[in-house]
């Protein structure tokens, strides 16, 4: 039998198939992937996914408006400001409600602030997937500081929990502006850093130029949101298009490159950095005066309808869709997760390449597994 | 056998005790047990100045807590790891399973033996030094091909088909750079490779550009069969988990710990006798002094470990199409031309 | 383009076409699912409409109907509309697939399999993606009862 097969063919490869995750250092969290390779060839990536499903859908719907807020900064935990505040805008928009200027200035800024955070340990883990580990401590050394501010203002640290249906729960710590000014002046002299660190050296350029290509039309066709559409060259941000807060007083840049590769998509975060970092000193200075909340009834009840809202996560286009009959609870939401999306393409993008690869391709997208299962 | 002076006494007493085949014997048991005891603290040692040196570079305190500053932390880590309960996996090939650790460091103790520590202490001066160091150290190989085999586990097996590759492309690289280097002193003994560089100054700088660029090559390949970063790719955690090791826990993953430190010693401590002169002070200041001698062949194997320990912490890890392409395709032919011209440089004479 | 030129250029296909605008911000049309799949091919491939982006794909349980609503969008124009599909059938619901027009639908349409029990026609991998395998019954179908795991206050 053994010497029937050798006879046949010396030379013939069998394909394989190897479970990455549940639990795998490079998943980030309970992602399983079940690989076909050949060799160290992937040929096929199947996710599985589930392993941290909630069901966070039908929790909502058993559940009034201002909890829902709080159900979904455990979806994307790193974005956890911004899916806050895009179920709050989206409550807002079905009340026609109109908050003041200081808390759109203020949810502008805490969300530019949790992009910066997500994005440094974006940063410090596409290091340390690619294998240097030096990055990861890098950024939680600036991260620290986010964090702190967060504390201070909100009491938490990671889901803070800091908007409310019509505005904020708190106002601002009379620290806050300081420290962030503080926290501005000190990360624009370490981005540079990052870049001397990580991007610079030459076997990253090789690990990450030219892997897991990605045209435009492939990544819209997929439903590809955010820094992975970017670095395929379509300049779409849901912060130009669908301006929500204070994003249309300020300017800012939608950082673009054309390759479509892992080394652009980590690019366009580096460059997203720098424009957070704007907005932020645009806004700092001028937070206007006001009330930090609107009145709201006890319950709120929604009319009628289907409001659908989206905002710009750290990782993409994040949709929030209620329908409402009337009553207390919403009768559907649906959150429209980017990672979701981001994950559909993977298989596509990761045909060919080798193990290393697909590591360095997932990293590049900065899954999270809670945002995937929702 | 040349031994210290000390040593000299126990040899002397040795000898009028008993038969001279006992005393042989057990004077070999002794010398081999100095060794162990040497290798087990080089190994924490190094294991400690590891996370030291990486504490230190990624902005963190680094073990600080058992013992002063933290010295005994490797010692309680390798206490644990000695009372651990070895777990593995049912379905392994139980013998070779066992086996495979004690390949590693079964090598990289049988190289230690011909290493010189001084003009005097070497337990053997073989005089096939250099080409004995080569084959003894890629034993060390099977242990890891086995190990991964044998734990019936496919990430183990990735681990070692990608190390079986990567330390036999390098160990072309190795054995190459260490030849262009023996063109100069005309002698694989270690011994005389080090009386060459008493009276012509060290090689790297008698050899100079070639000897350089062997250097180079020698620490690239050298880097690359110890399996560290950035050609790690073995144990390559965020792509295999922990690689070949991923079945082992307790003693025998130690084993495996351990060997590779001690492997980056034996390649730190071959780059110092080859091209930084062994234990010979520089501009022989100190020469006459004969216990400064292993001081200075360990402050220079100290010097080449911190090299290898900041290539660690500050590269990424490479693809293995990668590490392949850059041995066959440029150190191969790279050291090849290297040979030639350092024949060339030698013939003319043109050495310093 | 506006809602108002889009309708009138997608009521060329078919008169009978239903359009509303009530109680939400996108133009919404409702298509019989047996129509949908040629639909959302013209959608896509007719050059002044060129919905290339679907942005979110909904189950949604009715109560008596089980529908899914598909969010569309152009990158190159900016305009959006929404297409509803609904089956009455809820014991072997069934959905053409649009999988095979926009990539993204593959991965929505199998959760929306997992969680509400809609067959896609035509899905090349109509596998369960969320649920453990051999989950019984829909949980996110409003007549879903679990007692164990389900606490409704």
């Amino acid at each position: 039998m053994q010497q029937e097969y050798l006879v046949q063919d010396p030379f013939k490869t069998e394909e394989y198939m190897i479970n990455m995750g549940p639990q795998h250092p490079a998943t980030h969290g309970v992602l399983r992937l079940l690989l076909t390779i050949d060799g160290e060839i992937i040929k096929k990536v199947e996710p599985d996914l589930g392993y941290i499903h909630r069901s966070i859908e039908k929790m909502c719907e058993y559940d009034t408006y201002q909890q829902i807020v709080h159900l979904t900064d455990r979806m994307d935990y790193l974005s956890s400001h911004i899916n806050n505040e895009a179920v709050c805008l989206t409550v807002e928009k079905a009340l026609e409600l109109e908050v003041p200027d200081r808390v759109k200035v203020i949810r502008t800024i805490v969300g530019e602030l949790t992009r910066l955070a997500s994005h440094q340990l974006w940063w410090g883990v596409f290091g340390m997937d690619i294998g240097a580990l030096t990055t990861y401590f890098y950024a939680f050394r600036d991260r620290e500081m986010i964090n702190d501010i967060f504390e201070e203002t909100c009491g938490a640290r990671l889901t803070m929990n800091y908007n409310v249906p019509g505005g904020l729960m708190f106002d601002i710590h009379p620290n806050f502006v300081n420290r962030v000014k503080a926290f501005v002046k000190h990360f624009k002299t370490k981005l540079p850093e990052y870049d001397s660190l990580l991007t610079g050296n030459i076997i990253f350029q090789k690990r990450t130029k030219g892997i897991g290509l990605m045209t435009a039309a492939d990544a819209i066709n997929f439903g590809v949101t955010g820094p992975g559409l970017r670095g395929s060259g379509v300049a779409i941000d849901t912060r130009k298009t669908h301006p929500y807060s204070a994003y249309d007083k300020v300017n800012f840049n939608i950082p673009t490159f054309t390759d479509g590769d892992v080394y652009s998509r980590y690019k366009v975060r580096i460059a997203e950095m720098w424009e957070s970092l704007s907005i932020i000193e645009q806004l700092i200075d001028n937070i206007p005066d006001g009330d930090f909340k609107v009145p709201t009834k006890a319950v709120i009840k929604l009319p009628k309808g289907e409001f659908y809202q989206r905002v710009e996560t750290a990782r993409g286009e994040l949709g929030v869709y209620i329908n409402s009959d009337g009553n207390k609870n919403p009768y559907r939401v649906k959150f429209r997760s980017p990672g979701f999306s981001n994950l559909s393409i993977l298989d596509h993008l990761s045909r060919g390449y080798k193990i290393g690869d697909l590591v360095a391709i997932m990293a590049s997208f900065d899954y999270v597994i809670p945002d995937i299962d929702r | 056998m040349r031994l210290p002076l000390f040593l000299t006494t126990i040899h002397d007493w040795l000898y009028s005790m008993m038969p001279e085949i006992w005393a042989k014997i057990v004077e070999m048991v002794l010398i081999a047990v100095g060794y162990l005891a040497f290798f087990a603290v080089a190994g924490l040692f190094l294991v400690l100045l590891e996370r030291w040196i990486a504490a230190w570079i990624q902005l963190r305190r680094g073990p600080n807590r058992v013992g002063p500053g933290g010295v005994f932390q490797t010692i309680a880590d390798a206490l644990k790891l000695v009372s651990k309960e070895l777990t593995g996996t049912i379905k392994a090939d139980m013998f070779l399973y066992n086996l495979a650790p004690y390949f590693p460091i079964v090598s990289a103790l049988i190289v230690l033996s011909v290493l010189a520590f001084s003009s005097t202490i070497q337990a053997y001066d073989v005089n096939i030094g250099i080409f004995f160091i080569i084959s003894v150290s890629s034993i060390g190989v099977i242990g890891i091909l086995l190990g991964g085999w044998a734990s019936n586990n496919k990430y183990s097996l990735i681990g070692a088909m990608r190390s079986g590759v990567q330390v036999v492309s390098y160990e072309l690289s190795v054995g190459l750079s260490l030849l262009t280097m023996v063109l100069l002193t005309g002698s694989l003994q270690l011994s005389q490779i080090i009386e060459v560089q008493r009276t012509g100054g060290w090689l790297i700088l008698q050899g100079h550009i070639p000897a350089i660029i062997a250097f180079m090559i020698y620490m690239i390949a050298g880097t690359a069969e110890t399996n560290r970063t950035p050609f790690d790719l073995v144990e390559a955690e965020s792509e295999l988990g922990a690689g070949y090791h991923t079945e082992y826990s307790g003693m025998k993953f130690a084993y495996y710990f351990l060997a590779e430190f001690i492997n980056m010693f034996l390649v730190a401590a071959i780059a110092v006798t080859i091209f930084f002169g062994g234990w010979l002070s520089p501009f022989g200041i100190t020469d006459h002094i004969i216990w400064l001698q292993p001081v200075w062949f360990l402050a220079k194997v100290g010097g080449i470990i911190l090299l290898m320990m900041w290539f660690r912490w500050t590269f990424p890890r490479l693809r293995i199409d990668q590490i392949l392409t850059l041995e066959w395709k440029y150190l191969l032919p790279i050291n090849l031309v290297n040979i030639v011209i350092m024949a060339i440089i030698i013939l003319l004479g043109w050495t310093l | 383009m506006t809602n108002a030129e889009l309708q009138n250029s997608i009521s060329t296909w078919n008169p009978e076409f239903t359009f509303t605008e009530e109680a939400t911000e996108f133009l919404t049309l409702t298509v019989a699912k047996e129509d949908w799949y040629k639909i959302a091919q013209k959608l896509k491939f007719t050059p002044e409409l060129d919905f290339d982006y679907l942005f979110c794909v909904t189950g949604m349980d009715y109560g008596t109907d089980l529908g899914v609503i598909y969010h569309l969008r152009s990158t190159k124009f900016g305009h959006e509309m929404v297409v509803k599909v609904n089956t009455s059938d809820r014991e072997n619901a069934n959905i053409d697939t649009v999988s095979d027009i926009w990539r993204t639908a593959e991965f929505h349409e199998r959760e929306i399999h997992d969680l509400f029990g809609i067959y896609f026609n035509n899905h090349p991998n109509m596998q369960v993606l969320i649920l453990p395998e051999g989950w019984e019954g829909y949980p996110l179908r409003k007549d879903y009862d679990d007692p164990v795991n389900m606490i409704i206050r």
